[in-house]
């Protein structure tokens, strides 16, 4: 209900204890009932009652000035949502969970996406042609990483790379483990490693085969 | 005021889910309404020259949402682009400004909304104001609910609109994606054989607080209406964006509309949350393309009972 409270000039939005609808009606008289513990908020009025009384109040001027001014208030607030991954996705996370990492294929310019959006960015069109890139690939270029993550149990200097997938055109990140931080390098070899019963790579190690020449992954740097 | 350019719409698709789309990402929802749309307008996708879309990180439930849509329309190499956490009616009004500047001669407008991801009588509490409003979390049939009620006690209406009854359960829920095409001058005469020029469009708020409105009234309506034009010459047909039905009746009083004015013959005048308005805009267009109309008026509301409202109106050439 919108409530004029007396002296006022506006409405202010609050809700009514009534029954049931067809006891309330516009122009009934209603008073404030305050909530148990008030904390400088709107909730601090529990909601309005219905009240037969006179009018008791008028508007008296106000220098804007109190003892003990509202600086903040909480208002908490949670919204639950309901994710759809969609169709690539969907694909992508059921390959995962069969411990393969799937890619799609855009049907105008060929160009493989791993992990799919579903979509090719440069033509604009839907990726719907599954394709199975790697499992193998090409680190395409690292960095280490110096800094510990927090909740993160690696310890560090640890080394995290773009990996071209064997037959993909968009190179995708992860971890590089198996080998000292500072012997990575730009076209090393590389395959995953799934441990536990994580739901995607926990790494990639390299595969020990000589290194990729440069021209062969300088396009997805 | 005329505006500097001679703008159309040339071009409209809509998806027509009446749910939820299941199994669906915003950006698959949306890539079929964006290959129809380009094609009737002969486009390739990345080639107009001003993108602009409307959605909302709220109803999505992840931040820049709207990013995740963007590799359906084409946008690597990059393109010039905008997004509006609005309607996709803003995002048409904001395009029809660039394209005015002499920016662009282009572009393509889009919107989208998946609400069925969360619950919009939550997630809409919360584009409340912060301090007294949002921590009530009143929903929008409540408040619609309130408006109806004003209507019916000042005699407007017979009585409460049933579909602004908080009590009677959750509402129907659709999800949906909608895009247009805008051109200016020979484009848009090469592109669609009748173009919907835009003669003008405006959008005006009104107060944010409920209780220092009026209602039963729609001044930021009628003020958008006459800055768009739309009271120099009389429409044959309005197409109203209306989430309640008892707003039906303030929107028409604010825009003087009579019994001449063929009013949402397209349907539905509610719709996809952040899509609806631009179906406005799209359907009345659409109308003019094929000669149902030769002057029209779109209309497209966002917030609590009509707060913001958009007005636009479209003619097509003799
Ligand atoms: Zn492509």
């Amino acid at each position: 209900m919108l409530v004029r409270l007396d002296g006022a000039d506006t409405a202010l939005l609050h809700a009514l204890d009534a029954p049931h609808a067809g006891a309330v009606r516009t122009g009934m008289r209603v008073r404030v009932r305050w909530a148990d513990r008030r904390e400088g908020a709107i909730t601090d009025i529990a909601c309005f009652e219905p009240y037969d009384g006179p009018v008791t109040h008028e508007a008296v001027p106000h220098d804007g000035s109190f003892p003990d001014p509202v600086t903040s208030l909480a208002a908490p607030a949670r919204l639950e949502y309901t994710y759809t991954a969609g169709r690539a996705q969907t694909r992508y996370l059921d390959g995962l969970a069969r411990r393969e990492v799937l890619g799609e294929r855009c049907p105008s310019c060929r160009k493989v996406y791993v992990p799919p959006r579903g979509a090719c960015p440069t033509c604009g069109v839907a990726t719907t042609e599954p394709a199975a890139p790697g499992p193998r690939g090409t680190v395409t270029t690292f960095c280490v990483v110096n800094i510990k993550a927090k909740g993160l149990d690696i310890d560090v200097p640890y080394v995290y790379a773009h990996i071209a997938l064997d037959g993909a055109d968009l190179a995708l990140h992860a971890r590089i483990g198996g080998i000292p931080y500072d012997q990575v390098r730009m076209g090393m070899r590389v395959e995953p490693v799934w441990t536990g019963d994580g739901r995607h790579p926990d790494h990639y190690r390299p595969t020990g085969e000589p290194d990729a020449d440069y021209d062969t992954y300088r396009r997805l740097l | 005021m005329t505006p500097p350019r001679d703008v159309a719409v040339v071009a409209y698709a809509r998806t027509d889910h009446q749910g939820p789309a299941e199994g669906l990402s915003e950006a698959e929802t949306l890539l079929p309404v964006l290959h129809e749309v380009l094609d009737r307008a002969g486009l390739a996708p990345g080639e107009a020259d001003f993108t602009c879309s409307g959605s909302s990180d709220y109803l999505a439930g992840r931040p820049f949402s709207f990013t995740l849509t963007l590799d359906a329309v084409g946008a690597w190499p990059p393109i010039a682009e905008s997004h509006v956490e609005m309607d996709g009616a803003w995002a048409l009004y904001e395009a029809w400004v660039k394209i005015l500047t002499g920016r662009a001669d282009t572009a393509l407008v889009y919107a989208h909304g998946k609400p069925s991801a969360g619950d919009p009588r939550d997630v809409l509490t919360r584009t409340l104001d912060p301090y007294y409003l949002a921590p009530l979390w009143p929903e929008p049939a409540s408040l619609a609910a309130l408006q109806a009620r004003a209507l019916a006690d000042a005699g407007h209406t017979a009585g409460p609109d049933p579909a602004a009854d908080p009590l009677a359960g959750p509402p129907a829920v659709a999800d949906g994606a909608a895009a247009v095409v805008l051109a200016a001058g020979d484009a848009a005469r090469r592109m669609c054989g009748r173009p919907a020029w835009i003669r003008g469009a405006d959008h005006r708020v009104e107060p944010h607080a409920l209780g220092l409105r009026d209602l039963t009234d729609s001044p930021s309506t009628r003020l958008a209406a006459e800055r768009a034009g739309a009271f120099r010459a009389p429409v044959d047909t309005a197409e109203l964006h209306v989430p309640f039905a008892a707003q039906d009746v303030v929107l028409r009083r604010a825009l003087r509309l009579d019994d001449t004015v063929t009013v949402n013959p397209s349907g539905a005048a509610a719709g996809p949350l952040m899509v609806a308005g631009l179906i406005r805009l799209g359907e009345a267009a659409a109308r003019i393309h094929r000669g149902a109309s030769d002057r029209a008026l779109a209309h497209a509301t966002s917030g609590p009972c009509l707060q913001h409202n958009l007005v636009a109106v479209l003619e097509g050439d003799a």
